[in-house]
């Protein structure tokens, strides 16, 4: 007998603990997946400190799970599917690589809202959110033709996806607005965080003459090279401020933080619905930081103009005549790109040089 | 494309996975197989930047590096040569703890410059047109991995030390029978590979990017574990294997910032078809030229 009460005394405990454990569920879990490691200076770390600050806002009224260091591919969906059977109701994967693993896995969980950064495909349960980095790369390609003297500016790429391709034309064009001569030479990495591999590129383009670097990856390392040979780069995706006033003399610094409490609330709310957002510099999606070192007055004058007259709507960074790599039309006098060529841009602008990896 | 500052780069890309590399061999040539080198190198880059930066010396920092990455070692060679634990294991296991022992030791680290690491012009020979420029103005520690090569060629060799390394590795239990200390042999040889796996990883850290990041050799360490199987554990076939992978590297990213119009995933496919073919070579001709007693654990009693 006292054996069975026991039992029932444990069975009863227990029960307590597991409606315990049912409570705390009842506060909503957001989770968020990381490329790269939370301090590696500039992509990851600025979603993760977006994300603390959402946490921030909402206190206890959430609870937040990190992945960090998760490879794109196979590998995502594993800690994806992971993440929504421990209980996440709403998942930010935060890269484009994970685009394809977080459909999957949104197609298994019905119930779990995802939020997918700088891809295309939504589903009901699938978001879409990505910055305008283009209008930043602009401004930072303005610089760099303005800044370099032996008239070639180097870009490391890490994967030929449309995201980056933007950003390629976007920076030449510009460059080319500054500096009529300039030439761009591209090094694809296939990476998008690997320190070694691009202080090496930013030392190959280096040797090959450029002088102004702007980077597409996610450490600190090419400023660090640049730092030692005396050239001048940029903060990608985080101001990069420890490399200030050179060699980093600007920076496109990525705001998630408004996003992410806009969409927490919406779950808390219950309005939560699918979208395919795209937001710029006058959205504040989009930052630049300040700017350093010796950029002539007239030269940044032009800039902060054209940073106003971008957030304004007054300017759009795609806007004709521009004609393809091959020569064929684009966009005629005065014409804008719209966003779908733009979300799907597959092709360099005319002046470009190299082809685009498959 | 300028061959002077091509050479040059090449140089630096290479010396970490040759430092690491070359004391891989010794390892292997005592008959250890350790799989750790990864792990050994991470380590070596973080103590080699936090030393470097605390004290402002990149000697202090180099040395502490090699110092710590073979106390990192000597506990591989505590489990795998006393405790008999599996070296493949084992090995991986290093590259695990390494790892993320880096990364919480680096956490203070992101974002902090490296002291400079002068150049060391060599006195008359950088003088010398194209060629000063190209072989004779680097920092000491990529003339320190060339000297190292050298070392340990003639180490294992000509000296009598040597001979006693490469029967331990051979034959352990001839060489046991001969009176000769297997376990302290292997010993001092795993930790000659921790220490210029080390001295790899801070150059790394140090000079090649100069900055740390977690997870900052991303792979090097597997790659001069590959080099050398790819050397057929000959010390100046490390030199050769460690200096075409970063030739590779560093041709393919020149290559694409010429602007020219080779495919690039050729020519990043490259050194790892040739490690292949050499393979293929090595094991048609039927002499691999492996230590006999390699990764085979040992025991006096047995």
């Amino acid at each position: 007998m006292i054996k069975r009460r026991t039992l029932l005394a444990a069975s009863a405990a227990l029960g307590l603990v597991m409606g315990g454990t049912a409570f705390a569920q009842d506060v909503p879990k957001i989770g968020f997946v990381y490329v790269g490691p939370v301090n590696d200076g500039g992509w990851s770390q600025h979603h993760h400190e977006s994300a603390m600050q959402m946490k921030e806002h909402f206190g206890d009224a959430i609870e937040v799970i990190e992945q960090e260091s998760v490879p794109e591919g196979a590998d995502a969906e594993r800690v994806l599917t992971q993440m929504a059977l421990s209980g996440a109701d709403l998942i930010f994967t935060t890269s484009f690589g994970y685009m394809d693993p977080t459909i999957n896995v949104a197609e298994k969980f019905p119930d779990v809202k995802f939020e997918h950064a700088t891809g295309y495909k939504t589903a009901d349960n699938v978001s879409a959110y990505s910055a305008r980095f283009y209008e930043g790369r602009a401004i930072t390609g303005y610089l760099a033709g303005a800044m370099s003297e032996t008239n070639k500016i180097g870009y490391i790429g890490s994967f030929p996806i449309p995201e980056v391709i933007r950003g390629i034309n976007s920076s030449y064009l510009h460059a080319k607005q500054a500096n009529p001569d300039v030439e761009i030479a591209v090094v694809w990495l296939n990476t998008w965080f690997d320190p070694a591999k691009e202080a090496d590129a930013t030392q190959a383009l280096l040797d090959q003459g450029a002088d102004v670097v702007l980077a597409h990856t996610d450490s600190t390392a090419p400023l660090a090279v640049l730092e030692k040979a005396g050239a001048y780069g940029f903060g990608q995706a985080a101001d990069m401020a420890e490399y200030k006033p050179t060699p980093r003399i600007s920076s496109i610094i990525d705001d998630w933080a408004p996003y992410y409490i806009e969409r927490v609330q919406a779950v808390l709310d219950g309005t939560w619905e699918s979208h395919n957002t795209w937001q710029g510099i006058g959205d504040g999606m989009v930052g630049i930081g300040e700017f350093t070192g010796p950029i002539p007055e007239d030269v940044l004058a032009h800039v902060t103009q054209m940073k106003d007259d971008i957030a304004s709507g007054a300017y759009h960074p795609f806007t004709g005549p521009i004609n393809k790599q091959d020569g064929s039309a684009w966009l005629a006098e005065g014409e804008v790109a719209d966003d779908g060529t733009l979300a799907g841009m597959n092709f360099y602008v005319e002046g470009v040089s190299g082809s685009i990896p498959n | 494309m300028d061959p002077v500052l091509l050479v040059a780069s090449i140089m630096v890309s290479a010396t970490p996975i040759l430092l690491a590399a070359i004391g891989e061999l010794v390892t292997e040539k005592s008959g250890v197989l350790n799989l750790g080198v990864e792990g050994m190198m991470i380590t070596g880059a973080v103590m080699g930047f936090a030393i470097a930066v605390s004290t402002g010396s990149p000697l202090l920092g180099f040395l502490g590096a090699a110092v710590a990455s073979a106390v990192l070692s000597l506990s591989f060679g505590l489990l795998t040569q006393y405790l008999l634990s599996n070296q493949v294991a084992t090995g991986l296991g290093l590259t695990l703890v390494g790892l993320g022992l880096s990364a919480l030791i680096g956490s203070n680290y992101e974002g902090q410059r490296a002291p400079n690491l002068p150049k060391l012009d060599i006195p008359v020979l950088s003088d010398i047109p194209v060629l000063g420029r190209m072989l004779f103005s680097h920092d000491f520690v990529v003339y320190l991995s060339l000297a190292l090569v050298v070392a340990v060629w003639a180490f294992l060799k000509y000296t009598r030390a040597g001979l006693i390394l490469r029967a331990v590795g051979e034959d352990h239990e001839s060489a046991h029978a001969l009176g000769y200390k297997v376990v302290r042999v292997r010993m001092a040889a795993i930790a000659f590979g921790g220490a210029c796996a080390g001295l790899g990883g801070a150059y790394v850290s140090l000079v090649r990017v100069p900055q740390w990041t977690e997870g900052m050799t991303a792979g090097a360490g597997w790659i001069a574990l590959a080099i050398v199987v790819f050397s057929s554990w000959r010390p100046l076939g490390v030199l050769v294997g460690a200096y075409l992978f970063g030739g590779v590297t560093v041709i393919q990213l020149n290559l694409q910032a010429a602007g020219t119009t080779v495919p690039v995933e050729l020519l990043s496919m490259s050194p790892y078809l040739i490690t292949i073919l050499v393979l293929v070579v090595i094991s048609a001709r039927g002499a691999h030229g492996a230590p006999g007693s390699l990764g085979r654990p040992f025991h006096a009693s047995s």
